[in-house]
């Protein structure tokens, strides 16, 4: 009980101080909503919507998620503010998906633009929802997981920010978003596959418009498997590294 | 009984042995200094006990719990106040405080009592909404304490509590201390202000590249440097009239002079005021006052930790040769 008021807390502390401050609702809200407006405006038919739906949604996840959290992390530890979560009495893990869970939120709410934006201009009756919650989820997740790993890779706020970008820009190009994979470059692609958003917005096509080209189930296990290895990575780093 | 209990510490950087097997234990409701230049190996050594830093090897038990394997367990009954402020630039002083005091699980209404009542004793309740960034330092270093001690912790760990702040807020800090101690707070505190843990302190540890060198009580690390007895004389005559007299009367002592009014007597043997005094009546001097003079801790601090650096230098250049 006592763990779970700290968890809350924590969530709380980080929405008020970081994700609901208005630069990173401008970032973090504002470049999908434009960038989706852009995209939609752009497609000349309803299909093409449907179509370019899982990539926009796939990038507003991405966007929300790893704006913040690598740099807020990153900041707090370099402000010493971090050692005081480190000393409290709640295990590492907990702290962990504390500091993380606002970013998760902050994520899945990024996607709800374009599926709202969506809904005025094509029929979404065919969308398997279950199938997009759980796409969605599994993207914020792992890519918070990603920012995560990230912040405890560096050890400036800048150096997060670049970081953070260097990963994040090829994945707009590399994972299938809006440019076909089989249509890469054959000594690209291999990079395409490592890379956890491939899997995310293949899940998310399958969900959508049914045009994923891997199984769902295969997505599935292989987002869990960045999930828990990226968490793990990250938490044993904080574990050798900040509790030195 | 002891709360804090520390066997064979060390911890190692890479080649580096920043704490050398050092052994220590703490009393329930002391205060308990640990002394040492910068460097030494005190915030280390706070580290290891607070769970900021593994130990290479060595055992840490507080209130009877495994402080390695469970610090988790310990975490919920210490506070720890750092040396640089910790807290959060953008919140305000009670935001800061009722935020500490749900990590431990404090409910809200408490926590917010709790953390009126700190403000007030600390004199910050005028600060309002203003951001921790805008505080002064002495303000940032009371909070980071206030921070420290909302959840009414056993044992608080205070490192360096007073550097940099100025002489008001330093005041003020060492009597909230003094108070947190009356109520049961058991206080682990390090500084480099000897004064301070003289002023402080029940006991104290002398801490030089990494060794614990010295523990006792202030009166004990005092005898044990004192090599003489010293008696500061002040009188109203020109000392230099019946010095010469005064060392052929009392041949086994020495004297030294340390104005034109005041003179010391210094012995290795106890020194019995009364035939000083009846010397003194019989000349007619006036004497204004007599004190006994101890070494003070800084005195103790520089002979000890000087005999340890000349070992070190020593044993250093044995290995060499």
């Amino acid at each position: 009980m006592k763990s779970l008021m700290a968890f809350f807390n924590i969530l709380m502390k980080d929405m008020k101080n970081y994700y609901l401050k208005p630069p990173n609702i401008s970032w973090g809200l504002i470049f999908p909503f434009a960038w989706t407006l852009m995209f939609f405006l752009r497609s000349e038919k309803p299909l093409e919507i449907i179509e370019i739906l899982p990539g926009v949604m796939s990038l507003s996840v991405l966007f929300g998620t790893t704006s913040m959290l690598a740099v807020t992390i990153t900041f707090e530890r370099k402000s010493r503010s971090f050692e005081r979560l480190l000393l409290a009495p709640i295990s590492l893990n907990l702290l962990m998906l504390s500091k993380t869970f606002g970013a998760i939120m902050f994520g899945i709410i990024n996607a709800l633009f374009p599926a709202i934006f969506a809904s005025f201009f094509v029929d979404l009756s065919n969308v398997n929802w279950g199938g997009t919650v759980l796409s969605v989820l599994l993207i914020a997740v792992t890519s918070t997981f990603l920012g995560l790993f990230i912040s405890v890779s560096v050890s400036e706020v800048f150096e997060a920010q670049t970081f953070s970008n260097f990963i994040r820009f090829p994945m707009m190009f590399l994972c299938g978003l809006f440019f076909p994979i089989e249509k890469l470059p054959i000594f690209i692609r291999p990079i395409s596959f490592i890379l956890p958003l491939t899997y995310g917005a293949d899940m998310l096509k399958n969900s959508i418009n049914n045009s994923g080209f891997i199984s769902s189930w295969i997505s599935f296990f292989i987002l869990i498997a960045f999930i828990t290895g990226l968490f793990f990575v990250s938490t044993n780093r904080i574990k050798k590294k900040w509790i030195y | 009984m002891n709360i804090i209990e520390v066997e064979n510490l060390s911890k190692k950087f890479d080649n580096f042995l920043a704490v050398k097997d050092i052994n220590f234990s703490i009393k329930k409701g002391e205060i308990f200094g640990f002394l040492g230049p910068n460097g030494a190996g005190k915030t280390t050594t706070i580290n290891m006990l607070t769970g900021l830093a593994k130990p290479s090897s060595g055992k840490i038990k507080i209130a009877g719990v495994d402080g390695i394997k469970n610090i988790k367990k310990v975490q919920q009954i210490i506070g720890i106040v750092p040396d640089e402020s910790n807290l959060y630039d953008d919140m305000s002083g009670i935001e800061n405080l009722t935020f500490c005091a749900s990590l431990y699980g404090i409910k809200k209404e408490i926590r917010e009592s709790r953390a009126k009542i700190l403000l007030e004793q600390f004199g910050l309740s005028d600060t309002g909404k203003k951001p921790f960034k805008a505080f002064s330092k002495g303000m940032k270093r009371k909070l980071t304490i206030a921070a420290g001690i909302i959840h009414e912790p056993e044992i608080l760990f205070l490192d360096e509590p007073t550097t940099g702040i100025d002489i008001e807020s330093a005041r003020q800090i060492r009597t909230l201390i003094n108070t947190l101690n009356k109520k049961g707070t058991t206080i682990f505190l390090t500084t480099h202000y000897i004064e301070e843990a003289e002023r402080l302190c029940n006991r104290i540890s002398f801490i030089v590249n990494g060794k614990v060198i010295k523990i006792g009580n202030t009166k004990d690390l005092i005898e044990d440097v004192q090599k003489d007895n010293i008696v500061e004389f002040f009188v109203e005559e020109d000392v230099n009239n019946f010095k010469e007299l005064l060392v052929k009367h009392f041949p086994q002592i020495k004297i030294e002079l340390v104005s034109n009014n005041k003179i010391k007597i210094i012995s290795k043997e106890k020194i019995n005021l009364m035939p000083f005094m009846k010397f003194f009546d019989e000349k007619n001097i006036l004497v204004r006052e007599a004190k006994i003079i101890y070494p003070s801790l800084e005195e103790v601090f520089v002979k000890i930790t000087g005999i340890e650096i000349n070992k070190l230098k020593k044993e250093k250049e044995m290995k060499k040769r």
